[in-house]
């Protein structure tokens, strides 16, 4: 199963016919403690690239950017009342939206575990 | 050489021979010598500043009220929004005249706020209740500005695409003329509906309660409008009058979604238009849509409650061009006396209030009909529409002589609006003036009659209001007394130390330029009364102008923008403006560097321009080459450039006429931000830099105190060719350069004059030479702090020759890295110590900006920097494996008095270090009210209404 990730810290993987959307353990830790996700209607479209959703700590905004373009098919109920759910667990329990994509080739343009981890190293 | 009469000895913190010990510890001769190091000699001003001369304290108090005696405080009813209220003396003497109060900060630092806190909760609490709905701010502007924020969040919250705005006939007149101005660039279509049946999709509306001339509809009538708009997916606005809500059905009883409107008449002097705080209440649904500051709930790090801001993520600081609103400096001290009055009158007190304003109107209404002068409406609460046919002036003038100011409607019409000091002989003299041009004899005819209703019987109020016992307690003068003394003790605020905020200029605010405010003259006058009975305040507006032109080099000033923010919006509107009279319409990207304010980016967006970020170097300033690329890139579309001078990062920019010049040849204009002209006064003018248009923040720079987040003035200067964009006003002409305006930004025509003396008491005392000094010794202060500071916290930003401007930024960013202590455990620490922390992490991460002021002497500068320096030290103790990060002086800070008194200590430290780490603490200890409070908490268990009573039980501190 393929995961791959974006220069602004998403994520996107797989997942029968859906692609499931979360932000990255580096953006998390960035934003700290987050207290409130505002997560993208469900049948609304979400073009890559533009904000679909926002993270949001009790200091900074995170806006999400969606790594492809589709229709959001399904969202992260549970966050509404477990926001900490993004920091506990970015990559499983915290993801975000699930998209239908438009155009999955998308993806391909986007990096894999690999070249996401040497764009993070410097920074983090 | 200064007199000894001379205020400006007074004014500046040091005495000569502190000022030239930190001369020495500089190493410079002069403080001439240290401007010519600071200051880049190409913008440093050869203009020989034509300033008045100082005038001593008592020459200045004195005329102050020779120009308040050119005012004439006639009994007003002109209505409008703007009415005769009485401030409870005690209210008066304890906070709005009390430096407890008036001197405080916005309250982002919680611990050490949490009486600001604390009322502005209850306001919260008065707004939801008198409303009925079920979450409001802690106040706006004005009301008229409150109506447009309103607009916008119906616009943020709705789905209907439409971009129709109904606004309803009987709106107040700068009601409609703001929202109008508001509604334009944002593409928003903002219509009056003229006959009342426009039918038209729309998202939203708003409707008067009760409308602009007196009138109340049917609540079948109002239900109605409110369903057909919910039918089409419009949110429903009604801008409610806060006194008739006490006997009126609130408006989330009648199915409205936000009510917005004006608290002045809860005690606040009318002040010829302002300041006075707007509120805006709304459903939870929309929680995070709403604009401007929230206060909530929350724990602290002992779990007992504490307040802060809450939901902050929405604000201009934190999301910029995505904010809900660009406002930032809000109203705080006028909330805070509406509230006190509510707490003083309690709902009991309130309603007998409103019933009395009623009773008499309903009194005069009876006799003017029987004088042959019918009143329009059937249903009023305090306000009148007197038909007199082709009478109206005539009425108008007569009322005048016998000194009432009436409301000229139209040729046939006149307004009356009656409030608390209306007495039954000001009625009865009322009736005389209109009896004497009719033939009628009034004498017996008044009060003996039985009055017929006047509000609706479905629309009298049922519901119980202000049930919280903190509008109950305080009803004995002793009782309100003490109330405001144990809850002022709880905050820092300048009559306790020290704020150093960098950006915030938290200079002294003098007992002789605050003499103003309470005289009568200048308290009572209503914004639209004649121009005859305001001259005094024309005077001081006039005399403002000149000197601030005189000092920025700028053509003319406006003085409606309420706030910085406001006058960022307002200067860019101008530039659009200009571009558009040119045939230039397309110019709408504004460049704005990163390390802008964030009011920049939020203002950017509410002129509909499109904002375009540029890159600052490593030193702080503004990245040149990529100013070149991106004014280069969007030539075609280029509108304007915003920059703060002396730079965010505390420094004078060597570069700024070249930044200035890249924008011009590209064909931008330049808007400066003023925030930080405490560092040019009287030393260079910002028109010769090169900027077109600027504000200046009256409440930073020239005195005007910070109020605990508000009042604010921000007052732009324009060049010439933008002086005919200026902002007018609907009721009266406020645009002297003005052809082509912009519409209108305040409710006001000058915004809130009642604090324009402040600043030109402030400029009166100084005169010239006080005013240069204060700027030098401004600089001179910043640089003795980033010398002291230096070894123990670098100081990041520095100008060519070392030196920094009016503050400095010294980074934490190596501390954090060595030991994980955080700037906001040094902030937290600096409380125990007494000081309010220095503004945090902005405009870079892990950072502590600060801006001593010149008011600050040597001695309390000295105590400041041994604080954040014995700080340092106690640093070094984590880094060397003393004491635990978790378990540190700097993460348990502050130390509240709960854990002094606690049987357990499980510190590793003792409680004398922790209460007491110097000597100097001992002679002044501040005892925070609340540990460190829990943000996470409150944001995710928001809550912002008053906490049950049985919540309070044996938590209050008394200092």
């Amino acid at each position: 199963m393929t995961i791959k990730y974006t220069e602004d810290h998403e994520w996107v993987r797989e997942k029968g016919d859906l692609h499931v959307v979360g932000i990255t353990d580096y953006a998390q830790e960035q934003l700290g403690e987050i207290v409130y996700v505002e997560l993208p209607a469900v049948g609304g479209a979400v073009t890559q690239g533009a904000e679909a959703a926002v993270v949001e700590s009790v200091k900074a905004a995170g806006e999400v950017k969606s790594p492809l373009s589709g229709t959001v098919a399904e969202v992260n109920d549970k966050l509404e009342d477990s926001p900490e759910l993004v920091n506990q667990d970015p990559e499983g329990k915290g993801w975000l939206y699930k998209i239908r994509a438009e155009n999955p080739q998308q993806l391909d343009a986007l990096l894999d575990a690999d070249a996401y981890r040497e764009l993070v190293r410097p920074l983090a | 050489m200064p007199r000894a009469d001379d205020f400006t000895v007074r004014h500046i913190g040091s005495n000569p021979e502190q000022l030239t010990a930190m001369l020495d510890a500089l190493g410079v001769a002069s403080l001439d010598e240290l401007i010519e190091q600071t200051v880049p000699a190409s913008i440093r001003s050869n203009h020989r500043f034509k300033l008045p001369e100082a005038l001593d304290e008592n020459r200045l108090n004195k005329l102050s009220r020779l120009v308040a005696a050119d005012n004439v405080a006639a009994i007003s009813m002109i209505g409008l929004g703007y009415y005769g209220t009485v401030t409870p003396p005690v209210i008066r003497r304890n906070v709005l005249e009390n430096p407890d109060w008036y001197t405080a900060y916005t309250p982002y630092q919680p611990e050490v706020s949490q009486a600001r806190l604390e009322v502005l909760l209850s306001f919260q609490q008065m707004i939801i209740d008198l409303c009925a709905l079920e979450i409001a701010n802690a106040s706006l502007l004005d009301e008229a500005t409150a109506a447009a924020e309103a607009m916008m969040l119906a616009r943020r919250v709705n789905k209907n695409p439409s971009n129709r705005f109904l606004i309803g006939r009987d709106c107040l007149p700068q009601t409609i003329a703001v929202v109008k101005t508001r509604a334009q660039p944002m593409g928003i279509d903002a219509v009056v509906d003229v006959n009342g049946d426009d039918d038209g999709d729309c998202f939203g509306a708003l409707i008067q309660y009760p409308s602009a001339n007196g009138d109340i509809y049917a609540r079948a009538e109002y239900e109605k409008f409110i369903e057909k708009m919910h039918a089409k997916n419009a949110l429903v606005i009604m801008a409610a009058d806060l006194l008739a809500l006490t006997l009126l059905t609130p408006p989330g009883e009648l199915g409205a979604d936000i009510a917005v409107g004006t608290t002045q008449r809860f005690g606040v002097p009318m002040g010829f238009g302002g300041p006075h705080a707007a509120y805006f209440a709304t459903r939870e649904k929309y929680k995070r849509s709403i604009p401007g500051r929230l206060i909530g709930v929350s724990i602290d790090a002992n779990g007992n409650r504490a307040y802060r801001m809450a939901l902050q993520t929405r604000e201009q600081h934190i999301r910029r061009d995505k904010a809900t609103s660009n406002i930032c400096t809000a109203q705080v001290l006028l909330a805070v006396m509406a509230t006190f009055y509510a707490q003083y009158h309690g709902p009991g007190g309130l309603t007998r209030i409103a019933k009395r304003v009623n009773r008499l109107t309903r009194a005069l209404a009876d006799g003017l009909a029987h004088l042959g002068f019918p009143v329009v409406h059937r249903h009023f609460f305090d306000t009148l529409m007197v038909r007199t046919p082709d009478g109206a002036a005539r009425l108008c003038d007569k009322a005048e002589q016998a000194r009432y100011n009436l409301r000229l409607i139209d040729r046939d019409h006149v307004g009356v609006s009656l409030d608390e000091t209306i007495t039954t002989d000001k009625v009865e003299g009322l009736l005389h003036v209109f009896a004497s041009t009719t033939a009628h004899e009034i004498e017996g005819m008044l009060f003996n009659r039985d009055l017929e209703k006047s509000i609706p019987a479905d629309l009298e109020r049922s519901s119980a209001f202000l049930q919280h016992p903190h509008f109950h307690r305080y009803h004995s003068e002793t009782e309100f007394m003490r109330y405001l003394r144990k809850t002022a003790s709880k905050d820092i605020t300048l009559s306790r130390s020290m704020i150093p905020l960098g950006s915030c200029t938290m200079k002294l605010n003098a007992a002789s330029e605050m003499e103003p405010i309470s005289n009568p003259l200048f308290a009572h006058i209503h914004p639209f009364a004649p121009a005859k009975h305001a001259r005094g305040y024309h005077r001081i507006i006039n005399k403002l102008d000149i000197m601030l032109c005189e000092l920025t080099g700028f053509a003319v000033f406006s003085f409606q923008p309420n706030a910085g923010s406001q006058g960022e919006y307002t200067g860019l509107l101008c530039i659009r403006a200009w571009h558009r009279s040119r045939g230039e319409d397309a110019r709408d990207v504004c460049l704005i560097p990163s390390s802008a304010h964030g009011t920049n980016p939020a203002s950017a967006i509410m002129a509909g321009m499109q904002v375009v970020v540029v890159k600052c170097d490593p030193d702080g300033n503004i990245d040149i080459d990529d100013l070149e690329a991106r004014a280069k890139e969007h030539a075609d579309r280029l509108a304007a450039g915003m920059v703060t001078y002396p730079s965010t990062h505390g420094v004078f920019e060597e570069s700024i006429k070249q930044i200035c010049d890249i924008v011009h040849r590209h064909g931008g204009q330049v808007y400066m931000d003023g925030a930080n002209m405490n560092a040019m006064v009287g030393i260079c003018r910002p028109a010769e830099i090169g900027a077109d248009v600027m504000h200046l923040n009256l409440h930073k720079t020239f005195a005007i105190p910070h109020g605990g987040g508000g009042p604010g003035m921000g007052p732009i200067g324009v060049a010439k060719h933008l002086a005919p964009f200026l902002p007018d006003h609907p009721l009266v002409s406020c645009n002297r350069g003005g052809s082509d305006p912009v519409g209108t930004v305040s409710a006001a025509p000058w915004g809130s004059p009642l604090i324009l003396p402040i600043s030109w008491a402030y400029m009166r005392l100084l005169g010239d030479y006080g005013l240069k000094r204060s700027t030098k010794v401004a600089i001179l202060n910043a640089n003795y702090i980033a010398h002291r500071l230096n070894p123990h916290y670098p100081v990041v930003y520095k100008g060519v020759n070392g030196r920094v401007a009016h503050e400095c930024v010294v980074s934490l960013a190596p501390i954090k890295d060595a030991c994980g202590v955080t700037v906001e455990d040094v902030a937290k620490r600096l409380i125990d110590y007494g000081y309010h922390a220095p503004t945090m992490s902005w405009p870079v991460p892990e950072s502590l900006m600060i801006e001593p002021t010149e008011s600050e002497s040597k001695e309390e500068i000295d105590r400041f920097c041994d604080a954040l320096i014995e700080i340092r030290e106690e640093i070094r103790e984590i880094e060397a494996g003393k004491f635990t990060l978790e378990n540190s002086l700097l993460t348990n800070a502050p130390h509240s008095y709960h854990l002094l008194v606690s049987d357990d200590w499980p510190m590793p430290y003792s409680r004398q270090r922790a209460f007491f780490p110097t000597n100097e603490v001992r002679n002044n200890k501040y005892w925070p009210p609340v540990g460190r409070v829990d943000n996470v908490y409150g944001d995710k268990n928001l809550q912002c209404s008053c906490p049950p009573m049985s919540d309070y039980a044996g938590v209050d501190v008394v200092v």
